[in-house]
């Protein structure tokens, strides 16, 4: 941690947003989507009550301490190899404002190349690879960037409604730099046909929000011989207006 | 979220606030239920809070720090074979500074995740033995009285405190628009 005086000199133009902007309506997908089954006995009825951010919203934990090495390779995390389309996940985390976030904690999971996640409860007869975890975790470095590489995930059947195929994707959870700036999202592939077939997808109504949950292919980063590279920016709020003014 | 987030999300220390042999360490447990009464098995819990003297751990450094040894002030509880019922380790926070000169009750910010919500809840845990800071709390001002009760924790017999969440039903908890 920095001290006042460190951060005035590293940070002049202050990191330290004293708000954060309101969630605009239609920005995150409704808790209550008839669509996706599961939302049905799972989504507040009563209206929400209005938090103003005080301290507790606007500061957040500092978790860079539980990312171990190897954290960020997902192929690396066993003595073999996983089985699968090998790629590399990277991007920046940026505020609305545009503004790098760094040191914040990037945290993924996901199904292995056939679909599977290596959980309990998940009943898919794919194989499960003994190579493949599919966790993730990584630190954003001083410009907001962050990076693994992995297996491209299989898209797998689930029991939403007949025939409901998720399409391939990567769980994304980010800390941010205050509990205000909190967000667990998914990451798609480019081109996916399923995307009009999946209701979580298209739980997020405006579409220009849908179009940043899907990465990018990038031949530019893809390594020859290697692996193909997916590019995914993502974005947490960033600084509201003055706390005074809210308060009225 | 889906059903696997317990693939990625929680570690060996996460429900640790603090260390479990910190002095005036307590637990706080609880359970998530749906809007049948039916607890939620894959449900997930973030808690953040400041320390009893109002100090956070904060990657900001906003304030002073706790002097607590290894106060983290967050805690993460998901199970991937869970039953809904949650526990974290902690310290009870201190009275931390509203907007406009206000003071606020001690209280624990917390989100909220699970199959089939498709964003988290944030809701708060107070502490139903302080009622005098309670009744100036201004968050707890804005929520209607009869649903205050919603987000009181009560004391437990061990000393810590117990706090159900709602997310539907007669009993929904408040939650809040952030």
């Amino acid at each position: 941690m920095t001290t006042r005086e460190e951060r005035a000199i590293y940070d002049p133009v202050g990191e330290t947003p004293t708000s954060y902007v309101r969630e605009p309506v239609g920005a995150h997908p409704p808790l209550d989507y008839q669509p996706y089954k599961s939302t049905a006995l799972r989504h507040p009825k009563q209206p929400l009550v209005y938090l103003p951010q005080a301290i507790t919203e606007i500061t957040g934990p500092q978790l860079g301490g539980l990312v171990g090495e190897n954290d960020n390779d997902l192929l690396a995390q066993h003595d073999g190899e996983p089985i699968g389309e090998r790629i590399t996940v990277s991007g920046r985390v940026f505020d609305t404002e545009g503004k790098p976030l760094r040191d914040t904690l990037v945290e993924i999971w996901q199904a292995n190349a056939a679909g599977r996640y290596r959980h309990t409860w998940d009943r898919w007869p794919a194989e499960l690879d003994p190579n493949f975890t599919g966790a993730g975790r990584c630190v954003t470095d001083a410009v907001g960037r962050y990076h693994f590489t992995t297996v491209k995930p299989g898209p797998y059947p689930w029991g939403n409604h007949y025939n409901a195929w998720r399409p391939a994707h990567i769980h994304f959870s980010l800390l941010g730099r205050a509990f205000a700036q909190r967000l667990v999202t998914q990451m798609y592939f480019p081109g996916d046909p399923l995307f009009e077939f999946d209701p979580i997808f298209n739980s997020v109504r405006d579409p220009r929000a849908r179009e940043r949950m899907i990465s990018r292919f990038s031949i530019h980063d893809s390594i020859p011989n290697w692996a193909l590279a997916y590019e995914f920016d993502i974005y947490l709020r960033g600084p509201g207006q003055t706390p005074f003014e809210e308060a009225n | 979220m889906g059903p696997f987030f317990a693939i990625g999300l929680p570690w060996d220390r996460g429900p640790l606030v603090v260390p479990e042999d910190t002095p005036g360490a307590i637990r706080i447990t609880g359970s998530v239920y749906d809007g049948a009464g039916a607890p939620v098995p894959d449900s997930l819990i973030e808690t953040w809070q400041a320390d009893p003297a109002g100090r956070f751990a904060d990657l900001h450094g906003y304030g002073e720090s706790s002097e607590i040894p290894g106060f983290r002030g967050f805690a993460r509880f998901g199970a991937e074979d869970g039953d809904g019922r949650f526990e974290i380790v902690t310290v009870k926070p201190g009275a931390v500074p509203g907007l406009a000169g206000t003071m606020q009750a001690p209280h624990i910010d917390v989100s909220v995740f699970a199959r089939g919500m498709l964003h988290r809840c944030v809701t708060r845990i107070y502490f139903a033995d302080e009622p005098e800071a309670n009744g100036r709390d201004p968050v707890l001002a804005r929520v209607p009285s009869e649903r205050r009760a919603t987000l009181l924790a009560e004391p437990a017999p061990d000393g810590g405190y117990m706090f159900d969440i709602h997310l539907q039903g007669p009993d929904e908890t408040v939650f809040f628009e952030l």
